[in-house]
Formats: C-alpha cells, sequence, structure tokens
C-alpha cells in the first residue's frame, strides 16, 4: 500500500509545484481576500440594520442571515453562479470581468460574491458581538460630546469593537481560504482544481491531494502569523494589557488560550 | 456667587416626568439654574436625580414636562400643540452645548488623553487639529494633567482619568457641564484632586449641576442644594440651611446617614 505510493511525485507537488499551480494559488488566495472583505461589510452593514430602530431593516436582516446560515454553502454557489442572472432579469454575473490590468472569468466572479454573501452573515453575528462588548456608556460620552449615530458608530464604538472582532474574524478567513476550494465545482481553477485534475489524469491520489492539502496548510499557517502580528498591533493602545508577539501567536494557534486570554 | 445679580436662566425644567415601564421615576421635576449657578442634587439612590440630569442633554427621552437649556428646547419640536422628538441632527447639536461628566469616567480607551479632549472639536465643530490640540493642552495642564497628553486611559488612575473627562467637556466650551456623580466610583484618596478641579470650575462662573454625596463639595461650592426623593424635589436651599436647619423628615434621615 504505501509501497504503491510514488514518494518522488509527492515531493515534487510539495517543494517544486509547476507555474499553473503557482497561478491556481495566487487564484486561491486573492478570491480567498476578495470574498471575505465583502463578507465583512455586508456583515457590518447587516449588524447595523440588526440593531436599527427600524424594523424592516432588522427583518431584512433576518431573513438574510437565516438564508445564507440555513443552507449549505455549496448549493448557494451554485445558485448565484447559474442563477443570478436569471432571478435578477439582468447580467450582474458577466461571462468575464475586464478590470484593465486583468480580467476575471464570470465562475470566478459568481463564485467571490457567492463566498462573500455567505460569509457575511457569518459576520454579521461577530460584528454584532462586537459591538454588543463595547460598554454603552462609550456611545453615550460620544453623544454627549454633540457626536451623531453614525460619527460616534465611526469613530469610537467600531475601532473598539474591532478589537474583539479581530480573533474570530481569523478563524473565518482560515475557513474561507479552504472553503474557496468548493469553487472548484463551477470550473473555477483554484488549487484544488489543479490537484483534481492532476489526479484525474494521472490516477495518483495520494500524490496530489497530499500535496494539495500541504499548500492549503502552508496558506492558513502564514494567516496565522499574519494575524498575531495584526493583533499585537491592535493591542498596542489596549488598555495595560499588552501582550507579547508570542503570546498572541499562542493564542492564536491554541483555541483554549484564546479562550482564557479574552 | 452673586446669587441676587443672576437674572440668565440657562437650563429650565418644568414638570419633567419619566416612567421606566410602569415605575415612574420623575413625578414632575421642577428646576430654574441660573448663568453661573452651580448646583448640587442630593438624595437616596432610586430618588431619580441621575434620570432627571441624564433628560437635560437627552440621553432619556422625557414623558411629560419640557426641558429648555438657553431658551431651546431639549430633544423636541413645537408642532401645533404638541411636542415630537427633534431630528438627531439637532439633537446631537444641542448636546454640543452641555457637557456630561459620567460617574464610570466614559473615556474613550482606543485614545490618549489628549486625544480624548480633542476628538469632538474636530470631528464635530470642525476646528483644525492644531488649534484644538493647542486648547487641549491647556485644558489638560488646567486639570494638572500637562504631563499625561500622550498616556491612555489605562494606564491613569481614576481620579487621573475623571479629570480628563472634565477636559474633555470642557473643550466643547459647554455652557451648562452636568455631573452625575463623578465621584463616587473612585478610590477616597482620589476625590479630593477631582472634587478641587470641580470647585475651580464653580467659582470661575461655569454653571454646573452636580448629582453628589459630596457635601464638603457642596459646602465649598455650591448656591444652591437640591433634595430629591421618590421622583420629586422635596426641598431647596443654600447649603448652609442643609447643615444647619433641613425642614423635611426625610432630608434629616438622609443627611445624618450621608454626614
Amino acid at each position: 500500500m504505501l509501497a504503491s505510493v510514488d514518494w518522488h511525485v509527492v515531493w515534487v507537488r510539495i517543494a517544486h509545484p509547476d507555474h499553473v499551480f503557482f497561478l491556481a494559488l495566487t487564484r486561491t488566495v486573492y478570491v480567498a481576500v476578495i470574498a471575505q472583505v465583502i463578507g465583512v461589510v455586508l456583515g457590518v452593514g447587516a449588524a447595523l440594520m440588526r440593531m436599527s430602530k427600524a424594523a424592516p431593516l432588522r427583518f431584512i436582516s433576518g431573513i438574510y442571515v437565516w438564508i445564507f446560515r440555513g443552507t449549505p454553502l455549496l448549493v448557494q454557489i451554485f445558485f448565484v453562479y447559474y442563477g443570478a442572472n436569471q432571478l435578477l432579469g439582468f447580467t450582474l454575473i458577466p461571462n468575464s470581468l475586464n478590470l484593465g490590468f486583468f480580467s476575471l472569468d464570470g465562475a470566478i466572479v459568481g463564485g467571490i460574491l457567492a463566498l462573500g454573501i455567505n460569509e457575511g452573515a457569518y459576520m454579521r453575528e461577530i460584528v454584532r458581538a462586537g459591538i454588543d462588548s463595547i460598554d454603552k456608556g462609550q456611545m453615550e460620552a460620544a453623544k454627549s460630546v454633540g457626536m451623531r449615530y453614525g460619527l460616534a458608530m465611526r469613530r469610537i464604538v467600531l475601532p473598539q469593537a474591532a478589537r474583539v472582532i479581530i480573533p474570530p474574524l481569523g478563524n473565518e478567513f482560515n475557513n474561507m481560504l479552504k472553503n474557496t476550494s468548493l469553487l472548484f465545482t463551477i470550473g473555477v481553477y483554484e488549487m484544488f482544481a489543479d490537484a483534481e485534475i492532476g489526479y484525474s489524469n494521472s490516477f495518483q491520489p495520494v500524490e496530489y491531494f497530499l500535496g494539495v492539502a500541504f499548500w492549503y496548510l502552508v496558506l492558513t499557517t502564514v494567516w496565522t502569523f499574519i494575524q498575531a502580528g495584526i493583533e499585537r498591533k491592535l493591542a498596542a493602545s489596549e488598555r495595560g494589557e499588552e501582550l507579547s508577539f508570542f503570546e498572541r501567536l499562542q493564542a492564536a494557534w491554541n483555541p483554549i488560550s484564546t479562550w482564557r486570554v479574552r | 456667587m452673586a446669587g441676587a445679580l443672576m437674572t440668565d436662566v440657562v437650563m429650565r425644567a418644568e414638570d419633567v416626568h419619566k416612567r421606566f415601564g410602569r415605575l415612574e421615576v420623575l413625578k414632575g421635576v421642577s428646576l430654574d439654574v441660573q448663568q453661573r449657578e452651580t448646583v448640587c442634587i442630593i438624595g437616596p439612590s432610586g430618588s431619580g436625580k441621575t434620570t432627571f440630569i441624564r433628560c437635560i442633554n437627552h440621553l432619556e427621552k422625557v414623558d411629560g414636562g419640557r426641558i429648555t437649556v438657553n431658551g431651546h428646547l431639549i430633544g423636541y419640536r413645537q408642532k401645533g400643540d404638541r411636542l415630537v422628538e427633534d431630528s438627531e441632527k439637532s439633537i446631537a447639536r444641542q448636546r454640543t452645548q452641555i457637557g456630561m461628566v459620567f460617574q464610570r469616567f466614559n473615556l474613550f480607551p482606543h485614545k490618549t488623553a489628549l486625544e480624548n479632549v480633542i476628538e469632538a472639536p474636530v470631528h464635530v465643530l470642525g476646528q483644525s487639529r492644531e488649534q484644538a490640540t493647542e486648547e487641549g493642552v491647556r485644558l489638560l495642564t488646567r486639570v494638572g494633567l500637562a504631563d499625561k497628553t500622550g498616556t491612555y486611559p489605562g494606564k491613569l488612575s481614576g481620579g487621573q482619568q475623571q479629570r480628563v473627562a472634565i477636559a474633555r467637556s470642557l473643550a466643547m466650551k459647554p455652557a451648562l457641564i452636568l455631573f452625575d456623580e463623578p465621584t463616587s466610583a473612585l478610590d477616597p484618596e482620589v476625590t479630593g484632586e477631582v472634587l478641587s478641579v470641580m470647585e475651580e470650575l464653580a467659582h470661575e462662573g461655569m454653571t454646573m449641576i452636580v448629582v453628589t454625596h459630596e457635601m464638603g463639595f457642596a459646602r465649598e461650592a455650591a448656591d444652591r442644594v437640591v433634595m430629591m426623593d421618590a421622583g420629586v424635589i422635596i426641598e431647596e436651599g443654600t447649603p448652609e440651611h442643609f447643615f444647619q436647619a433641613p425642614e423635611h423628615e426625610r432630608t434629616k434621615q438622609f443627611l445624618s446617614k450621608i454626614l
């Protein structure tokens, strides 16, 4: 069994992947980043709607989360990519999107949109918990010096909530990096697609899937380090309880210690 | 404290009512505060004194009666013969005239002492950063914190934080400052530093409404003391009156507990 594995191929997939693989890796990364940004924007918007005085806004926010957390991501991806244009009656997702310096395939646009919208539903709860964790006195103090709600949110509440939001946001992005692999199913040539096609041509599943698993691990590990750095920066102005880079790293690695730190 | 000469009313409350659900917290409170006057509001907890001053800058909505500051109705607009809540924009504009110092300071923890002070002058009043900084440093110096401009609230003692909070409200050049039990969250050894800043302010002629149990402060700085109980004002007079000859039985009881 072990003997049938061609370890040389595994080694090549890990240490010397070809140019096409690196293009696929790049695509995985930028799809995840753009989708996460969309998710954060939608999440903040939906969280503010959820806390609004206007019942219709609260209702829309509730429906959004209900649908996108209650149905499979894969179904959403297919629905958005194949169904959005039909449903809306206009071309939301083009065959190809030309951005001047480079162009995006329609499947990538649809995939990013689906991942982003799905992510927004999860981010809403994270953002809301972050805002809720800020003492009500902060909003009152901001109002008492004449700030309006929007300004107080932007300058006083959200920057403080960001510190609470960043650790779970990091976990969300970790998931996002891995969820991009689902876009293989609508024909996006990302890392998993590269591995899957390699496997179908060679019938060497261990070699190709072990190789791609390694590279997902590289991405999520690099992200862990970046996240620790961001959290350290944010902590710099925190009240007295500044954590060292090492402690942040530990916190990011270990969910149990994260719990204790917070 | 030339009481007899003061005629300009800064804050006027007329028959203010407020309820939280079925609980009626304010049952018709009326009070005039003149320019340059310092009024202390005392009373047992639950008497409605904090709720009352929170109504003055519309952090609480009133259910009846009206409050004006410098002649402007707070939080509401007259529409025909009834009052409707004012727009958020004009409520915010009115609040720039009314400073507030909170029991728990409520400084912005992600901003330094100086940034706390200049935040609203820059982002609400539209002052230039240089101008606001110059004024902010002057105010922090005035409250004795010239060396703490770059310090975050988390590294300041309670007394220092409360002095920053006072500087923050002074930076808006308000017509009136409300103090909501400004020393009751402080260690006894630092209440003095906050009270002496407040006494200076009072002597310089700032118009102040102070919810407090510090009768020493009332004696030093107050022009008038107001005793509230169960949502109404039951007695008012000079600090001397309260020390020497309180009339109401509730007042006597209350004072015997805190003095």
